[in-house]
């Protein structure tokens, strides 16, 4: 019975995969979620610091973009888990903040080498989006006596979002892919490296990389509903 | 005499190297009404958004009911504002109505009204929604208070604007060309609200191109002519005698 070994393959516990498969969606979840929340922070630092009128802080952002997005994405995330990580480590000790011997998790320095990649994308799609809100909108809100920081959270803020929107939650569907990327740094249990082990064990390579196709293609249409329910959201007032 | 509400000192400002404000000075007194014209490119804009510094000037001084607003020089050599907080204040108290409306897109007409008050101003939202319904009764927009700006006319969009200004209780209303943007069928019922604000002594700097209007509210008349004031006085006294040849021509193309 074919149909029933399949049920079987995909059971809860040690004889099956299900939990394997279970545990290793909510890691690509997790690790997803996590670089694309970082990714978020160092493009607005970077979409910032390029849009600021201070010299050396526009050649840092711009060497930044430039350089992360001319490089293969496996190559960045290496580059960066093995040098910035291990300086990092180094940095913080020398500092005095940690004890000798400190190393990263390897869960967050997976993820801040992908964020690290992403934010780089990440600060073109937000400088853009600031870019095309009017200056007369922040004018106004200029006039009327509001603080830089209301000017930015009550006008800029939403109203380039509306701009961000689609470029963002492309980023965020490339960024679900690209946690897969992790599985070169080690084995993080997510959902591809959970399809190569199910698949190598049982010599059913259709079947488990279907799976694990399945599974990734369930979170791109979860979020594609998402990213549409936001667009909507933002996209209200205008014709 | 009555309070000066605002005064403006010696403006300065270039662009390059192009002088396009050359030291203009004027008070307006509670209930003045005065009005700004003259060609294009003469400054009037200019001047307007130096009084709440929307343009930094290169020198000069603005005192809004008495209160100087407190200003050093900065490196690239303009005027530069030394205490952001009483900027703040100063600019709460200052109402501009720009000629593209810039009403925020992402709020509704309610919303746009109650913004400045309820952030800036900080009343308790009750009391902002309700003032700001008498104020869209003023303008005749209570109907659209759920409305969004892209969903209005130009018209229609420049009332609420000017009930935005209005709900911040301003010690003067700054009017930046607010019929220009409009389609003439349009401009009427702008007009009108302004005529109405003329009639109730609020203090008002209007920069504008509608002479009718300059004449018939004005308490004040202001020519300005490359970046000075070529003529002031009242506004029938110098729209029939005009003495100098620059306003004889200006007057005489409308």
């Amino acid at each position: 019975m074919v149909i029933h070994t399949y049920i079987e393959y995909m059971g809860w516990g040690a004889g099956g995969w299900g939990d394997e498969f279970f545990f290793g969606f909510l890691m690509t979840l997790k690790i997803s979620l996590s670089a694309y929340a970082l990714a978020v922070i160092f493009g607005f630092f970077a979409t910032t610091a390029k849009l600021s009128k201070n010299i050396f802080l526009r050649f840092m952002a711009v060497s930044y973009t430039t350089v992360v997005r001319a490089l293969p994405e496996i190559l960045m995330v290496l580059i960066v888990y093995f040098t910035v990580a291990g300086l990092a480590e180094t940095a913080l000790v020398k500092a005095g903040f940690v004890d000798k011997g400190f190393q990263f998790n390897p869960f967050w320095a997976a993820v801040f080498a992908l964020a690290f990649v992403a934010g780089a994308f990440m600060a073109e799609v937000l400088r853009a989006a600031r870019l095309a809100v009017p200056e007369g909108q922040i004018e106004s809100a200029t006039a009327i006596g509001m603080s830089s920081l209301q000017i930015f959270m009550r006008v800029i803020l939403p109203q380039m979002m509306r701009h961000a929107i689609p470029g963002m939650g492309n980023l965020w569907l490339s960024i679900t892919k690209d946690s897969a990327i992790v599985a070169v740094l080690g084995a993080f249990s997510e959902l591809l490296y959970t399809g190569y082990r199910a698949a190598a064990a049982t010599k059913e390579y259709v079947f488990f990389y279907g799976v694990t196709a399945v599974l990734f293609l369930l979170i791109t249409l979860i979020s594609i509903a998402v990213i549409q329910w936001m667009e909507r959201h933002l996209n209200r007032g205008y014709a | 005499m009555t309070a000066t509400a605002l005064s403006v000192r010696n403006i300065r400002k270039s662009f390059g190297e192009d002088e396009v404000l050359k030291g203009i000075s004027f008070d307006a007194h509670s209930g003045d009404v005065i009005s700004i014209i003259g060609s294009s490119g003469s400054g009037k804009s200019t001047l307007l958004r130096c009084i709440n510094f929307l343009e930094r000037a290169d020198s000069g001084e603005v005192a809004v009911a008495g209160e100087i607003i407190k200003t050093h020089k900065a490196k690239d050599g303009q005027l530069s504002p030394s205490d952001k907080h009483q900027l703040k204040q100063m600019r709460a108290r200052l109402g501009m109505v720009f000629q593209n409306f810039n009403l925020w897109a992402h709020r509704t007409v309610l919303e746009n009204i109650i913004e400045g008050p309820v952030q800036v101003l900080k009343h308790p939202k009750k009391k902002a929604v309700a003032d700001a319904e008498i104020l869209m009764d003023k303008v005749g927009i209570s109907q659209k208070r759920n409305h969004y700006p892209s969903q209005l006319s130009g018209g229609q969009q420049q009332r609420v604007a000017i009930a935005r200004a209005l709900a911040m209780q301003p010690t003067v209303m700054l009017f930046d060309e607010p019929t220009s943007a409009l389609d003439p069928e349009l401009v009427n019922e702008v007009v009108q609200v302004i005529r109405q604000l003329a009639t109730e002594k609020r203090t008002m700097i209007m920069v504008t191109h509608e002479m009718a209007l300059a004449r018939e509210i004005s308490t004040h008349l202001i020519f300005l002519h490359n970046g000075r004031i070529e003529e002031q006085g009242p506004p029938q006294l110098i729209m029939e005698n005009p003495k100098s040849d620059r306003l004889r021509q200006f007057i005489g193309k409308f």
